[in-house]
């Protein structure tokens, strides 16, 4: 299981939880897995977020994600 | 990559002369305006007078008739059924039933010249119901203010909230209530940031072509051809691949041209002309009323210090308008505002709300100056309150590498603490100052960007290399990424030759944006490198009859990589390529990714200032940018970006904002009144280049371009208080507030 922290005012589609736990590989999995186990998240992931694992903003959907990595759910970083 | 290891390096690190220089000084470079084609036809565009509005009617039928024109279009012209980001971009390009700020396009016109185009504009007679509007933030987000699109707030937007807020976020750790009771002084102010525009010199420019078939050709100042061909074919209904998107020259763009404003018009305008070729060129008034600003922002803060500088706590809530769209960057503002301190304990809360103004843009390092003129004036403030030196309170809770950042993960390698030792080590820390002078010092921060990246390199038939790029030269990137493919591939730095090739010659590339480009290409660029090296050595081996893997390359040639692996004179480069033909064909290297270690940028900037006591104006005595910029490839480019940053970010704090009247129309669309800085209101702007390099690239490089205009905000509000006593929490700072805060 992957533990995923999130920004707190997603806690009201997670029930309340601002780390959840998801069994996931991949970004990929992660992604999917929030969304399976909260539909409320639905909207907020397909509006674009980014993964940061152990610091680093993952480069995409196929990223490999284990148990002892750090991961974070961020808005989509940008700049210009 | 080792310090040691950098130390080794024969070009990187080098000032040789610019590529571009030569064009840009005699004027044979072609910026967007330049480009013209057989048949061209002049656009213009009607623009709603006012800052809210229904559209009841438009009656083109006087444009129509007179002699010239050749097509008109209104949003009518456009499909229908576009839904997210892709239906506000069509919207903001041409308002369907609602104009929704003063510029909105409304409908536009093709004639044979630009003043017929001009004046059949003119005839295009629309009637308008006027609504109600509102163009402040702190207005806008009140419960009673005029709704300007409901039902446009996104998921995040609990229920309840004034109609004007689209997006919602909360995100933070610890105990911030316990640290505040911790701490021995809690201080909490509000502060205010106008809307600045990019100013780039070149106004937007483009030549559109579209036939009936749906294959198209643009050409266009941009930042990112990529997103333009995305967004057009989006708002248009082609396909992307039928439109190719050449880029022009680029006089600066700052986040401003990554995306698009008015391009899908002049390629309606050709399908509906048959197919001629249609140029359109904004004027600076258009280009401040209707291209992205930034955001304006309101702003508290709340921050809890022990008396020793550390600090327990820290809480923003922070209100931005982007226009009347969604994506102010609120989000971005949060995350960097207080990114330089150990946090214990903090609380983010933010609002994006919309208001009857253009459709805001990024601005370089979009968000984090704001949250850094709030967060760094009350670090200011609290430090002088307790008698502490502001360089080090800020030592004193600097994050520094395996540090959990304000936003949640932990830091890689970062040079926070090195900016500020080499800020405080400075000259300029121990020049005197007189009467009405006062010294600020204040620190900024942006993350940086990876982003799609296709890079393709080729060997020439006598060794020299060409480099194609998707990413567009804002700020020296041909340079540098000429300097790191030649000490890759060993060979001198005028032997490369990088061009910066349209759409149809790479993969996708996201824009020169998030300080990215020398980053990413130059990663690229280095790959696509090291993949011909590998395919020289493998030709040299098979000339020498030995395996490939015995082979390395040195100095630009192949060589036996040891004494075993036989004796054999270097091979040139040259002698390489000009036998490829007969070898195995040409020789080059690609490389496609979406690079990860990116590393974020740090910098430290310390300004003197003189406030004149009877007029209120601010004086720059001195400035002084100091940056980490992991490995500076070209050096004055890097200083030039540092000096450019801390320009933009010296206007923003003492001139620049948008004016809005009464009526929601904007009062200084123009130079004149619009007040940008210029070389008279400016010192030589001192740098200091840090280099803690990023273990993320394979020359050390950060991104260098955004994180200096974060700091000048802070830093100069800092300087005011410091000559004056006056503390201002309302940019800009102009003589006529100065003054009146002076006699408050």
């Amino acid at each position: 299981m992957v533990a995923v922290n999130l920004w707190s005012s997603l806690t009201r589609f997670t029930d309340g939880a601002r780390v959840v736990e998801i069994e996931a590989t991949t970004v990929a999995e992660v992604l999917n897995g929030l969304v399976t186990a909260y539909p409320g998240l639905a909207p907020i992931i397909e509006g674009g977020v980014s993964v940061v694992i152990d610091g680093d903003v993952a480069s995409g959907r196929h990223t490999p994600v284990a148990p002892e990595n750090e991961v974070f759910l961020m808005q989509r970083l940008k700049g210009g | 990559m080792p310090k040691d290891e950098l130390k080794e390096l024969h070009l990187v690190g080098t000032r040789p002369d610019r590529p571009d220089g030569l064009d840009k000084v005699t004027g044979r470079a072609r910026y967007g305006a330049d480009i013209s084609a057989p048949g061209m036809l002049w656009a213009a565009v009607v623009r709603s007078p006012h800052a809210h509005a229904r559209i009841l009617k438009i009656d083109s039928t006087k444009a129509e008739a007179l002699d010239g024109v050749k097509a008109v279009v209104t949003r009518a012209d456009f499909p229908t059924g576009l839904t997210g980001e892709d239906w506000n971009l069509q919207e903001n390009t041409m308002a369907g039933e609602v104009a929704l700020y003063d510029g909105h396009a409304v409908a536009a016109v093709a004639a044979t010249s630009a003043l017929i185009a001009q004046e059949a504009a003119r005839l295009i007679e629309v009637d308008y119901e006027v609504l109600p509007h509102v163009t402040d933030v702190d207005d806008a987000i009140k419960p009673d203010a005029p709704a300007i699109r409901p039902g446009a707030a996104d998921a995040s937007v609990p229920e309840g909230m004034p109609p004007n807020v689209v997006r919602y976020i909360e995100f933070g750790h610890g105990d911030v209530a316990a640290g505040f009771d911790d701490a021995d002084l809690v201080m909490e102010k509000s502060y205010k940031t106008e809307a600045t525009h990019q100013g780039y010199i070149e106004p937007h420019a483009c030549l559109g072509q579209l036939g009936e078939d749906g294959r198209g050709e643009m050409w266009v100042c941009t930042q990112g051809h990529w997103f333009i061909r995305r967004m057009c074919t989006a708002v248009l209904g082609i396909e992307a691949a039928q439109l190719r998107v050449t880029p022009s020259e680029i006089g600066g763009g700052f986040g401003g041209k990554t995306t698009i404003f008015m391009e899908p018009l002049s390629l309606a305008l050709s399908r509906k002309a048959g197919g001629r070729p249609v140029k359109l060129v904004m004027s600076r008034s258009e280009v401040l009323r209707a291209t992205g600003p930034t955001a304006s922002a309101s702003m508290d803060v709340k921050i809890g210090m022990k008396k020793d500088g550390s600090i327990t706590a820290g809480r923003a809530e922070f209100r931005m308008q982007g226009g009347a769209f969604p994506d102010a960057p609120v989000d971005m503002a949060l995350y960097c505002a207080f990114a330089g301190y150990k946090m214990p304990a903090v609380e983010h809360i933010g609002y994006d709300v919309l208001a009857n103004r253009p459709k805001c843009a990024a601005y370089r390092a979009p968000g984090s100056p704001m949250g850094a003129f709030a967060v760094e004036s009350l670090v200011d403030e609290m430090s002088r309150d307790l008698g502490l030196d502001p360089i080090d309170v800020r030592l004193k809770n600097a994050v520094v590498e395996g540090d959990r950042a304000s936003y949640g993960p932990k830091f890689g390698s970062i040079g926070l603490v090195e900016c500020l030792e080499a800020a405080k080590a400075h000259p300029n820390l121990q020049a005197p100052l007189g009467p009405n002078q006062g010294r600020g010092v204040a620190c900024g921060y942006w993350f940086n960007h990876g982003g799609e990246t296709s890079v393709s390199m080729a060997i020439s038939e006598d060794g020299t290399a060409q480099v194609s790029i998707g990413t567009p030269d804002i700020g020296g990137l041909r340079a540098s990424i000429a300097l790191m493919t030649a000490e890759t591939l060993g060979i001198p730095y005028e032997d490369v030759r990088v061009n910066v090739v349209e759409t149809g010659a790479l993969g996708v590339n996201e824009p020169t944006h998030g300080s990215r480009a020398t980053f990413a290409s130059g990663l690229g660029a280095v790959e696509a490198a090291r993949q011909a090296i590998g395919e020289m050595c493998k030709r040299a081996a098979n000339e020498w009859g030995i395996d490939a893997e015995a082979v390395e390359w040195v100095d630009g040639a192949a060589q036996p990589a040891g004494p075993n692996a036989g004796k054999f004179p270097p091979m040139t480069i040259a002698e390489i390529a000009g036998k490829m033909g007969s070898t195995g064909g040409p020789i080059s290297g690609h490389h496609e990714s979406v690079p990860e270690g990116v590393g974020a940028s740090f910098g430290t900037h310390v300004v003197d200032v003189e406030v004149d006591p009877e007029t209120g104006r601010t004086t720059i005595l001195r400035y002084l940018v100091v940056q980490d910029a992991g490995r500076a490839i070209h050096p004055s480019y890097v200083e030039g970006q540092y000096q450019g940053g801390a320009a933009q970010g010296i206007g923003w704090a003492l001139n620049e904002e948008y004016v809005y009247g009464e009526d929601g129309r904007l009062q200084n669309p123009i130079f004149l009144d619009y007040r940008v800085p210029v070389a008279s209101d400016l010192p030589m702007i001192d740098t200091v280049i840090v280099e803690v390099p990023n273990p993320g690239h394979p020359y050390g490089v950060r991104g260098v371009g955004e994180t200096g205009i974060t700091p000048p905000l802070p830093a100069i509000a800092n300087a005011i208080h410091a000559a004056t006593g006056a503390r201002m929490r309302h940019l800009p700072m102009t003589p006529a507030k100065v003054l009146a805060a002076l006699k408050a």
